[in-house]
C-alpha cells in the first residue's frame, strides 16, 4: 500500500515539482537569453545593470511583476478574465508531462525514476490535444477584457491557431508512420534503431512542424494576436502584473515545448549524434559513466537550445505577416504540403515493408 | 442570419505605431477598414501665432520644434525666406555647409523613417541598424551646433560659426562608410518575401489624387511625378550639384521604400560633391544687428525629406513678422491617408502611416 502510494503518487509529484521549478527558472532566463541574443544581433547592449551582465534581470523582472497592482477593468468579465491566463499556463505546462528529457532511469531508495513524467503510449496525440487548449486562453482573455483591441487580437489568435493546428498535426503523422509508435520515448528509441534521425527522411515534416509551431506559439513572424504595432498588445492589452506574466510564462514554456518536441521527434531526442557509433562516445563527455540520464539531459538541452535559438533568430530577422497572408500561407501551401508529405511517407513506408 | 456590426476603433493618440499623437478613428468591418477619420491637433502649440511676437532671429528656434526629426530643413527654409525678403547674399562657404548639413539631415530623417516603418511592420533589427548610422550624424550635428535634435543651426545671413576643426573629415568618413551600411538594410528588407508582401500594392496613391491633395515629396514621386524643389526651383547652391531625382510608377508602399533608399544614395552623392568643392572664406554676410526686413511678403520653399516645405512671411518693415505661415508637408500628406487605407486591412493602416512619414510636430504646428 505504502509502496504503491509512493510509486504512483509521491514520485510523480516530486517529478512534476522538479520539472516545473526547473522549467520556470529556464523560462525566466530564456527572457534574458532572448534579450542578449537580440541585442547581439542588433548591435546594442542588453540588460547589464542588475548583476554582472544582467544575470539578475529575470529575478528583478519577476519581483516587479509580482508586486504590481492587480488591475481588472471594470467592464471585464471578472471570472473569465482571471481564468484565461491560468488556462493558458496550465495548457502549456501540461504538455511538459510527456516530453522525455533523457533516456534510462535512476534508482532512488529502490524506486526507479525516469527522466520524464509520463510515457503515454499516445504521447504525440496527447501533445496535440493539450497544445490546442492554449487557444482557449487567448480567446477568453481577449473576449473577457471587453475591449476592442484585445478582441481583434483574440479573434486573430483563434483563427490562426486553429488553422495551424492542421499542418502541425499532419507533420507529426510522417514521424509516427516511420517509427510505428505514438509514444515519445518510443519515437526516440525508433530513431536509434533506424540509425537515422528523422529530420533526414522527414525534412519537409520538420520544416512544416517548426513553422506551424512558431505560429502556434504566436512568435514573430506570426505574432499577429499580439502585433504590438497594430493592436497595441493584442489579446493581453488589458492585462498587467502577474496575470500578464502568466501569459508570457505560457508563451515561453510553449517555445521550450515546441523546441523539445522538435528535438524528440526529428533530432533524436536525448541521443548524442550517431548513438550507435562507439568511437564517438566521447561526445557524452564522460557523463555516461555517472549516469546515462546526465548525458541525455545534456544532449537534449543542446538540441533544444539550438531550436530555441532559431526562434530568436527569426524574431531578429523577419517582419510580421499580414493576417490574410498568414492564412493564405497556411491553407494554400502548408496544408497541401503536409498532406503530400503524409502520402509520400506512407507510400515509402509501405513499399519498404514489401 | 447573424447580426454583424461595424467596429468603431480609436487608433491613437496613444498608440505604438501612429508616430506621435495622431488619432485615427477607424470604422472596421472585421479586419477591413471601411472608413478612416484623421484627427490631429494633439500637439498644437500655435507656433505661427507665437512667431508674430518674436523677433526674426528668435523665430528660428521655434522652427526647430516643428519637424523635430528634420529640424535643419525648418531652419533652412525659414532663414532663406528671410534672406530672400531682405535680399541678403550668403557667402559661398556658408551655402555649401548648409547643403552638407541639409543632406546629412535628409539621410538622418530617412533613417528614422526606415527604422520606424520597418519596426511597425515587425522587422525589429532594421531599426537599430538605422539608428546606429543616425547616431553618427547626430554626433556631427552636435559637434557643429551643440544640439542633437533642435539645432538652431543657421543665422540670417549665414552661419553662427564655422565648422569645428576635423569636422569635414568626419563627414567624409561617414560618406565613405554609409553605402556599405545601407547594403545591410537592403539585405534585411529589399528582397524579403514578407516585406514584399506587406508593402507591395499597399497604400496606393495615384498621380492625380496626389496632385489634388497637394501631396509632395517621395509620396508624389512614387506616383511618377518628377517634382523636387531642388531641381524645379533650385535654392541655395543646389544647381551646382549633379544628382538624380528617383521616380517610380507603382504608387505603392514598396516603391516609396525603394525611392527613399535611392534618395539616401543621392544625398550621399551630393555630400561627396559638396565636400570636394567646399570653398574657404567667411561664413556670415554683413547683416544689421537688428534685423528689419523691408515691408512686403515672401514665400520660399525647400525640399524637405517629407516633401515641399514652405514659409510665407508678411513683413510690415518691423523687427517681427506681421504674419507667419508654414506649409508643412506632414499636414498636407496626411490628408491622403483615408484614401490610401480605404478597403485595406488594419495592418495596412500601420504600413501607410509609416510610408507617409509624418511628424506630428510638423502636422500640428
Amino acid at each position: 500500500m505504502l509502496d504503491q502510494l509512493i510509486r504512483f503518487v509521491v514520485v510523480p509529484l516530486v517529478q512534476i515539482l522538479v520539472v516545473l521549478a526547473i522549467i520556470s527558472l529556464i523560462v525566466a532566463y530564456l527572457t534574458l537569453l532572448e534579450r542578449k541574443i537580440l541585442a547581439f544581433m542588433q548591435v546594442r547592449l542588453s540588460p547589464r545593470r542588475t548583476g554582472p551582465h544582467g544575470i539578475l534581470q529575470p529575478i528583478a523582472d519577476s519581483v516587479k511583476l509580482l508586486i504590481k497592482e492587480d488591475i481588472i477593468p471594470d467592464k471585464a468579465d471578472r471570472f473569465l478574465f482571471t481564468l484565461a491566463p491560468i488556462v493558458t499556463v496550465i495548457a502549456a505546462f501540461t504538455a511538459l508531462a510527456v516530453i522525455p528529457f533523457a533516456g534510462g532511469s535512476i534508482e532512488v531508495f529502490g524506486y526507479t525514476i525516469h527522466p520524464w513524467i509520463a510515457d503515454v503510449n499516445v504521447g504525440v496525440v496527447f501533445l496535440l490535444a493539450i497544445s490546442s487548449l492554449g487557444v482557449y486562453g487567448i480567446l477568453l482573455g481577449g473576449w473577457s477584457s471587453n475591449s476592442k483591441y484585445p478582441m481583434l487580437g483574440s479573434l486573430r489568435g483563434a483563427a490562426q491557431m486553429v488553422s495551424y493546428e492542421v499542418p502541425f498535426g499532419f507533420s507529426i503523422i510522417g514521424v509516427m508512420m516511420l517509427s510505428g509508435t505514438a509514444s515519445m520515448v518510443g519515437i526516440v528509441e525508433a530513431q536509434r534503431e533506424a540509425h537515422i534521425w528523422y529530420f533526414v527522411p522527414q525534412i519537409v515534416g520538420l520544416f512544416l512542424f517548426f513553422v506551424s509551431g512558431v505560429a502556434e506559439t504566436n512568435r514573430l513572424p506570426f505574432d499577429l494576436p499580439e502585433a504590438e504595432s497594430e493592436l497595441v498588445a493584442g489579446f493581453h492589452t488589458e492585462y498587467s502584473g502577474m496575470r500578464w506574466a502568466l501569459f508570457f510564462l505560457a508563451e515561453y514554456t510553449s517555445m521550450i515545448i515546441i523546441s523539445g518536441i522538435v528535438t524528440t521527434l526529428f533530432l533524436g531526442g536525448w541521443m548524442r549524434p550517431f548513438p550507435n557509433v562507439e568511437a564517438l562516445s566521447w561526445l557524452n563527455f564522460g557523463l555516461d559513466g555517472i549516469s546515462p540520464v546526465l548525458s541525455g539531459i545534456l544532449w537534449f538541452s543542446i538540441k533544444t537550445f539550438l531550436v530555441i535559438f532559431l526562434y530568436l533568430w527569426l524574431r531578429g530577422t523577419f517582419p510580421r505577416y499580414r493576417y490574410d497572408q498568414l492564412m493564405k500561407l497556411n491553407w494554400y501551401w502548408m496544408i497541401p504540403l503536409s498532406i503530400a508529405n503524409v502520402v509520400v511517407t506512407g507510400l515509402v513506408v509501405v513499399l519498404a515493408q514489401k | 442570419m447573424f447580426r454583424t456590426e461595424m467596429l468603431d476603433i480609436n487608433m491613437g493618440p496613444q498608440h505604438p505605431a501612429t508616430h506621435g499623437v495622431l488619432r485615427l478613428k477607424l470604422l472596421l468591418d472585421g479586419e477591413t477598414v471601411a472608413d478612416t477619420d484623421v484627427m490631429i491637433g494633439y500637439l498644437h502649440r500655435g507656433v505661427e501665432k507665437l512667431c508674430e511676437t518674436k523677433s526674426y532671429p528668435m523665430i528660428e528656434a521655434y522652427t526647430d520644434r516643428l519637424d523635430y526629426v528634420a529640424a535643419i530643413y525648418e531652419n533652412l527654409g525659414y532663414v532663406e525666406a528671410v534672406e530672400k525678403l531682405m535680399g541678403v547674399t550668403v557667402p559661398e562657404r556658408a551655402e555649401y555647409i548648409r547643403v552638407i548639413t541639409a543632406e546629412l539631415q535628409r539621410i538622418a530623417s530617412h533613417l528614422v523613417w526606415l527604422g520606424t516603418h520597418a519596426l511597425d511592420l515587425g522587422a525589429m533589427t532594421v531599426y537599430f541598424y538605422c539608428f546606429r548610422e543616425r547616431e553618427i550624424i547626430l554626433d556631427l550635428f552636435e559637434a557643429f551646433t551643440g544640439a542633437r535634435l533642435t539645432y538652431n543651426a543657421y543665422r540670417i545671413g549665414g552661419l553662427p560659426w564655422d565648422v569645428p576643426p576635423g569636422w569635414i573629415d568626419r563627414v567624409r568618413h561617414f560618406v565613405r562608410i554609409f553605402p556599405e551600411r545601407q547594403k545591410e538594410y537592403d539585405t534585411l528588407l529589399t528582397k524579403n518575401r514578407i516585406w514584399l508582401g506587406r508593402t507591395k500594392g499597399v497604400g496606393i496613391l495615384g498621380a492625380q489624387d496626389a496632385i489634388d491633395f497637394g501631396v509632395t515629396g517621395p509620396c508624389l514621386r512614387s506616383a511618377g511625378v518628377e517634382y523636387d524643389v531642388r531641381k524645379a526651383h533650385p535654392y541655395s547652391v543646389y544647381d551646382r550639384f549633379r544628382f538624380d531625382i528617383p521616380v517610380s510608377h507603382n504608387c505603392d508602399t514598396y516603391d516609396r521604400y525603394l525611392l527613399r533608399m535611392e534618395e539616401m544614395r543621392q544625398s550621399n552623392r551630393i555630400l561627396e560633391q559638396a565636400l570636394d568643392h567646399l570653398p574657404g572664406g567667411e561664413v556670415m554676410a554683413k547683416v544689421p544687428k537688428r534685423i528689419k526686413p523691408p515691408a512686403g511678403e515672401v514665400y520660399h520653399t525647400v525640399e524637405g525629406p517629407r516633401g515641399e516645405l514652405g514659409f510665407y512671411i508678411v513683413s510690415l518693415g518691423d523687427d517681427r513678422p506681421y504674419r507667419m505661415r508654414f506649409r508643412s508637408p506632414s499636414f498636407v500628406n496626411l490628408q491622403a491617408l483615408p484614401l490610401m487605407v480605404r478597403g485595406s486591412l488594419v495592418a495596412d493602416v500601420v504600413a501607410v502611416i509609416g510610408t507617409l512619414d509624418i511628424v506630428l510636430g510638423d502636422a500640428d504646428r
